[in-house]
Order: structure tokens, then C-alpha cells, then sequence
């Protein structure tokens, strides 16, 4: 498992006493708003509408269970007993006191966490698959990358002052579960022929209020060559990113009004200076990196297919949660289980202090104290043996944790949105809680099927909307709360923009609205066999604004 | 003096120290609600609002100060806009299960 190194330790600690006396200093009057607001949220603090918001990194979204208590602590002693799982494989707490920061960043740094580069124009937490390390159908665990690149950008000096913020994300199979196509720069690990490892690389991804997929500018970069080709694209956005206008400062303009070849020659001359160079990666680092990342020893434990099978025939509630919220691992004995964060009604992404405390008590009895946070905003046990799962089920459901709905209608991504958010235009969360009771009934939600609702309170597309296969997005229109509907994005490898349907609905009407294009991708899939995001693509978006908007539709 | 066009408005803030929702009172001093403003019901008076806003600003007492407007009810001071009564109410959600879950237990 990686372990803090001794830089990072020595750093961490100078960051937090800096910020203690940044902090004494802002609160005795001796520095203005002005000056302190650059100097907190270079260590994640936002001013939201009720409170200070702390966003603390979860690198590639891998914690232990003593990190997960220290969150659940930090929740219980300075928050209001809960924090909120985020898109970004962070965590952010709604409610510490300005004062009370630089102890809980204090108590952060105890357990190798920490709160730098989750903010401002630098290179951001370096997200990943949540099944890394775990599933069956990767090439190799991407997060050793992740870590080399979190290192390596970690208060980079060339790179902590870019036109924008900076997000990287690593996948190491075909499958996609961590969106690497609207990311600044995603990449794909990979084998060539030879078996090598290399990277399929991707830029100029993103979504905000210009949503943009992704260019694939190599097919195969060696892994030796990572740090410098990275270096060489971060060089070229730097020089020519925009800096005139916020909103076109990301790579993705560059990308789109550049053109991705002219650019990708910009970057291969960069490159050619730099690959033979100080970047490359020497193999002795990649496996020194590699082996903080061992995974633990999983003994066999084949009496699990057995006894799986006996309580799954007993226990129809079991085997409806085993059905969606168990995933094969790469060892046979073994399964990778999401923990749901979205209960029935609930707040998407909400943990209690005790939930937090109850899933690091439960990663250690049975998931070798491993834990995952996704980018769905749910959790993850990456390593749990068949044979344990009855017994964690059972755990699970007293702590109000074992909601069988992974990937069904009600597991919906939701921001923040105006109930906490300063740049919101609308409440996201209501609206989740609404539509999540309005599909409770489990069979319902089974015959529906795979189904990703996405919703964001702002164009800032926090809540993924752009990437759902239904995303709601809030607006504000003459003082009031209405919500746009989009249909078709997916964020996987298969990854499309969604397309806005018409005009937006109201709070009282979204509701209904989703029923209707529900009962639409009912009545027009071929079977329960294909999911709502192939009939969609199959039949196109007409049928579903008929449905919406009636003749209204036809008339437009 | 009012005028038909006018809207009564109110000063409000963030406090330094954690960030709470606060509204200038009567007395000069930051309430913790919105009920408790002083209402500021024609320019000379919103000009003193601004004034006292700037100066706490500067004092390092309070960020983000705003003028808002609201429309006077009999249930007390409503904004016009859901932004700020969601600042004036709290979020609309039930959102601290472990904190009410406690707070049951201890009744
Ligand atoms: C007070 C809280 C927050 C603020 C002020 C904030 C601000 C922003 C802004 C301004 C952008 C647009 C950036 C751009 O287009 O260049 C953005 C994008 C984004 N934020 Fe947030 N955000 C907040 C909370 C969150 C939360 C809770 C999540 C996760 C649930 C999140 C995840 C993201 C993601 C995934 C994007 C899209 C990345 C992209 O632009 O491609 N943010 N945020
Ligand atoms: S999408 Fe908008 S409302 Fe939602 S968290 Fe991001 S900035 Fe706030």
C-alpha cells in the first residue's frame, strides 16, 4: 500500500502551521478578505452560503479504515456529524468553523491526508478507477500512475499557475468507470503487442458550461515516457491556454479552437526535447511505486460459491444486493462491493459520522482495510471474499448502508446545488430526493434497469449532467427554480454529450417529467435486455419530446 | 421616504470566524436571524446599510456583505430571492442524520 514519503510529510506538516498563522492572522484583523481568500483555498477552504466548506483530497480515491475514522471524527468533533462524497473522489464538510481548520487539517496530516491542490489553477487530485487494483478486467492497477503524476505535479513550480484548473484521470481497462474522456487529460493504461505497458492518452476533455469530449492524441505512449509527455502538453497549454477569459481558460478550448492536430504537433516538438531527458520514468521507481501498491494476500476461500449460493436462494433481499452491488474481482474467491450512498429518499453522497465509522470497522473485519470512494459518489470494499459477504450484508443494513441500487435509477449523482453552493441557481438535492422516492419500489427500479440520472445546480457541471444518460440541470429564470433536461451523455467509453430536450420543468413537474421519458424508453425498448441509453440511441431523442412536450414538439 | 418602487432591504454577511449567515440588527450589531434585521425602507437609510457593511468588512468582522431586498410579510422579513432565503432558513433538507439520530437518543 503506498505510504506518505518523507517529503510529503515534511511539506504537509510546514503547509498546516503556515496556514495556522495564515488563519490567526486573518481572524486578528492583521490580513484582509482579499489577501486570505487566495491563501485558503489554495488549502481547500470555500466560503459557501451558510458556512466554510473544507474539500480534503482522497488521492485516486483510495483511503484505509483509519483515514475513514479520522473523516468520520473530523465530521463528528467539527462538523455537524456528517460530510458528502463528491464526483471528485473528495470529501467535503459543509460546516468547520474558519477557526477550527488548521486543527482538522492537524489531524488530517496524522493520517497522510490533506487538502492542498483541491482548488485554484493547479494540476487537482488525479482521479481513477474505483475498482483499481481489484477488477477483473483491468491491464494492471492504474494508480500507481495516478500516484507518479500526483507527485510529480504536487506544488509543481512551472504548473501552479495555469490558465485553470487541471484534472487527470487514469483507467486501466476497457470499460471506463472513471470518465476519462471529459477529464483536461485522460488516460487509458494499456498493452501493446509485446505485452508492454503504455498509455492511450487523451485531452482537452471537459464539461462546465462548454461541454467538450475528448481527443485521443496517442494510441500508445510507453509508460517510461508518462511524465515527460505529460510535461510536454501542460507546457503547451501553459504558453498558449487562454488567460484573457475565464471561461474559455480551459485546455478543451485550446483543443477545440487550436485544432487537435496542430496542437498535438505543438506538443510532439515539446516532447522530443523532453523525452530523453529527467522525466523519463526509470523502472526501479515505477516498481519501488508499484510495491506500495501490492495488493494484500487473499487467501483462497472457495467455500464462498457454495454458501453464496444457499443464501442467495434464502434471502431475496441479499441476492437483490449481490445482483447490483457485488462486481467480479480478479480473484475468483473474491468480489469488489459498492456501498451505497444513496439511500431511498436520501442525500446523494451524504455519510454520517457513524456510517464513516461503520464502513472503516467494516473494511478491516472484511475487506483487508481497503476502501474506495467513486466517482458516483458511492464507496467501495475492493477486496472482499465471497464467503464474507453475507456477514458484511448484514452489517451493512443496519447502518442503513446495503441499498441494493447500484447503477439503477435511484443511485443519482447530485451536487450540492443552492441548498449549500454560493454559485448555485438551484437546489439539486430536493430534486434527487423527489425522483429517488418516486422510483423506490425495488422491482420497478430492476425493470427499469441501468439508468444514470445526473443533476448539477449550475453550469458548472459539478453533478456530471452533461453525462448522464438523463441530466437534469438547474437554472434560474425569473427568480425561480426550473430544471433543463438532458438525454444521451454518458461518461463511459462510449462516452456523448447529452442533448437538451426543450424547455425546462419546474420543481413540481421534474418529477413527472423523468416518469414520462421513463415510461417512454419503456414502451420503445426492444426488451429488458437493452438498457435506456441504446434504445435512446437507437430511436433518437423525438419519441421522448413527444412524450414531453406533446404537439408542442411538433410544432418547434 | 418609500415610494412605490421601492424595495425595503436589509444588510447581510457571512461572520469571519465560521462562516454563519448574519443580518445587520437594529442595534448596529449581527444577528443570527433575519427576523431581527433592521429594515432599511428608503435610500438614506441604505446608504447607512452599506456604511456599516464597509466598515465591518473592514474591521475583519464579516465577508461577503450584500445588500438584499425583501418584501415585508406578517410572518416577519421574506427575500425576494431563494438564494437568500435559503442563507436566512438553513438548507431545505434534512441533511445531519447522525447529529438528529443523537439528538433523539439523548431526549
Ligand atoms: C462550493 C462548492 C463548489 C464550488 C465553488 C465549485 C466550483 C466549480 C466551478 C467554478 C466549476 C467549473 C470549472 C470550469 O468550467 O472551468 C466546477 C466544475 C466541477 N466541479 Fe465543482 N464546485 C463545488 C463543488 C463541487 C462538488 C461538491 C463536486 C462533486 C460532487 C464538484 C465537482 C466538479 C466537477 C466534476 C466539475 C466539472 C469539471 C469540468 O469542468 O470538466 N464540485 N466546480
Ligand atoms: S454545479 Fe454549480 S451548484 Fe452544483 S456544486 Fe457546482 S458550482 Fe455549485
Amino acid at each position: 500500500m503506498y505510504r506518505y514519503d518523507e517529503f510529503d510529510h515534511a511539506f504537509v506538516a510546514a503547509r498546516v502551521s503556515q496556514f495556522r498563522d495564515q488563519v490567526e492572522r486573518r481572524l486578528s484583523g492583521d490580513i484582509s478578505e482579499e489577501a486570505f481568500k487566495p491563501l485558503r483555498l489554495m488549502n481547500g477552504v470555500y466560503l459557501q452560503l451558510h458556512a466554510y466548506m473544507l474539500r480534503v483530497a482522497v488521492p485516486y480515491g483510495t483511503l484505509n479504515s483509519r483515514q475513514m475514522r479520522k473523516l468520520g471524527h473530523i465530521a463528528r468533533i467539527y462538523d455537524r456529524g456528517y460530510g458528502h462524497f463528491t464526483t471528485r473522489q473528495n470529501i467535503q464538510f459543509n460546516w468547520p468553523a474558519l477557526s477550527d481548520i488548521p486543527a482538522i487539517l492537524e489531524e488530517l496530516a496524522e493520517v497522510e491526508m490533506h487538502a492542498i491542490q483541491t482548488s485554484g489553477n493547479c494540476i487537482r487530485n488525479v482521479t481513477a478507477d474505483h475498482f483499481a487494483g481489484a477488477a477483473a478486467d483491468e491491464v494492471a492497477d492504474p494508480r500507481p500512475y495516478a500516484e507518479i503524476l500526483r507527485q510529480w505535479s504536487s506544488v509543481h513550480p512551472e504548473f501552479s499557475y495555469l490558465p485553470r484548473k487541471f484534472k487527470i484521470a487514469v483507467t486501466a481497462a476497457e470499460r471506463d468507470r472513471a470518465a476519462i474522456q471529459v477529464h483536461d487529460i485522460g488516460l487509458q493504461l494499456k498493452k501493446d503487442a509485446q505485452g508492454r505497458l503504455g498509455f492511450a492518452v487523451w485531452i482537452g476533455g471537459g464539461q462546465g458550461r462548454t461541454p467538450l469530449l475528448a481527443k485521443k492524441i496517442k494510441d500508445f505512449l510507453p509508460e517510461a515516457d508518462l511524465l515527460s509527455y505529460v510535461t510536454a502538453i501542460m507546457r503547451v497549454y501553459n504558453l498558449h491556454g487562454r488567460r484573457d477569459n475565464k471561461f474559455k481558460a480551459r485546455i478543451k478550448i485550446l483543443v477545440h479552437e487550436t485544432g487537435v492536430e496542430k496542437l498535438t504537433q505543438e506538443i510532439d516538438a515539446e516532447w522530443a526535447q523532453l523525452k530523453d531527458g529527467a522525466l523519463k520514468l526509470p523502472e526501479a521507481d515505477v516498481a519501488a511505486i508499484n510495491a506500495y501498491f501490492a495488493p494484500p494476500e487473499l487467501a483462497p476461500r472457495a467455500e464462498g460459491w457454495g454458501e453464496l449460493a444457499a443464501w442467495q436462494k434464502s434471502d431475496s433481499g441479499f441476492a437483490s444486493w449481490v445482483g447490483r452491488n457485488v462486481a467480479p474481482h480478479r480473484h475468483p474467491d473474491y468480489a469488489m462491493v459498492t456501498i451505497s450512498l444513496k439511500p431511498i429518499g436520501g442525500i446523494p453522497g451524504d455519510a454520517s459520522a457513524d456510517q464513516m465509522d461503520a464502513v472503516a470497522r467494516l473494511a478491516q473485519e472484511f475487506g483487508h482495510d481497503q476502501i474506495r470512494v467513486t466517482h458516483e459518489q458511492n464507496l467501495v470494499l475492493p477486496h472482499v471474499a465471497l464467503a464474507d459477504l453475507e456477514p458484511l450484508y448484514r452489517a451493512l443494513l443496519t447502518d442503513g448502508l446495503a441499498t441494493a441500487n447500484a447503477g439503477l435509477i435511484t443511485d443519482i449523482i447530485a451536487c450540492p446545488g443552492l441548498d449549500y453552493c454560493a454559485l448555485a441557481n438551484a437546489r439539486s438535492i430536493p430534486v434527487a430526493q423527489e425522483i429517488s422516492n418516486r422510483f423506490a419500489d425495488p422491482a420497478r427500479q430492476a425493470d427499469i434497469g441501468d439508468l444514470k440520472i445526473k443533476i448539477s445546480g449550475c453550469i458548472n457541471a459539478c453533478g456530471h449532467h452533461h453525462v448522464g444518460h438523463i441530466g437534469i440541470l438547474g437554472v434560474e429564470k425569473k427568480g425561480e427554480e426550473l430544471y433543463q433536461i438532458s438525454l444521451g451523455g454518458s461518461g463511459d467509453e462510449n462516452a456523448s454529450i447529452g442533448q437538451i430536450t426543450g424547455r425546462g420543468f419546474g420543481p413540481d413537474q421534474i418529477t413527472d417529467a423523468i416518469e414520462t421519458i421513463v415510461a417512454t424508453y419503456l414502451a420503445n425498448r426492444t426488451g429488458a435486455d437493452e438498457p435506456f441509453i441504446d434504445c435512446y440511441r437507437r430511436i433518437g431523442a423525438d419519441p421522448f419530446k413527444a412524450a414531453l412536450y406533446g404537439s408542442e414538439a411538433q410544432a418547434a | 421616504m418609500t415610494t412605490a418602487s421601492f424595495k425595503t432591504k436589509v444588510l447581510t454577511a457571512n461572520r469571519l470566524t465560521d462562516g454563519i449567515s448574519v443580518w445587520l440588527g437594529a442595534n448596529g450589531e449581527w444577528v443570527f436571524s433575519l427576523k431581527d434585521a433592521f429594515l432599511a425602507r428608503h435610500d438614506e437609510a441604505v446608504a447607512a446599510l452599506t456604511a456599516a457593511g464597509d466598515q465591518a468588512q473592514a474591521d475583519n468582522r464579516v465577508v461577503d456583505v450584500s445588500v438584499i431586498e425583501i418584501e415585508e410579510t406578517p410572518c416577519g422579513p421574506r427575500p425576494y430571492r431563494l438564494r437568500e432565503r435559503i442563507r436566512a432558513d438553513g438548507p431545505t433538507i434534512a441533511y445531519a442524520p447522525a447529529a438528529a439520530a443523537r439528538a433523539s437518543e439523548a431526549a
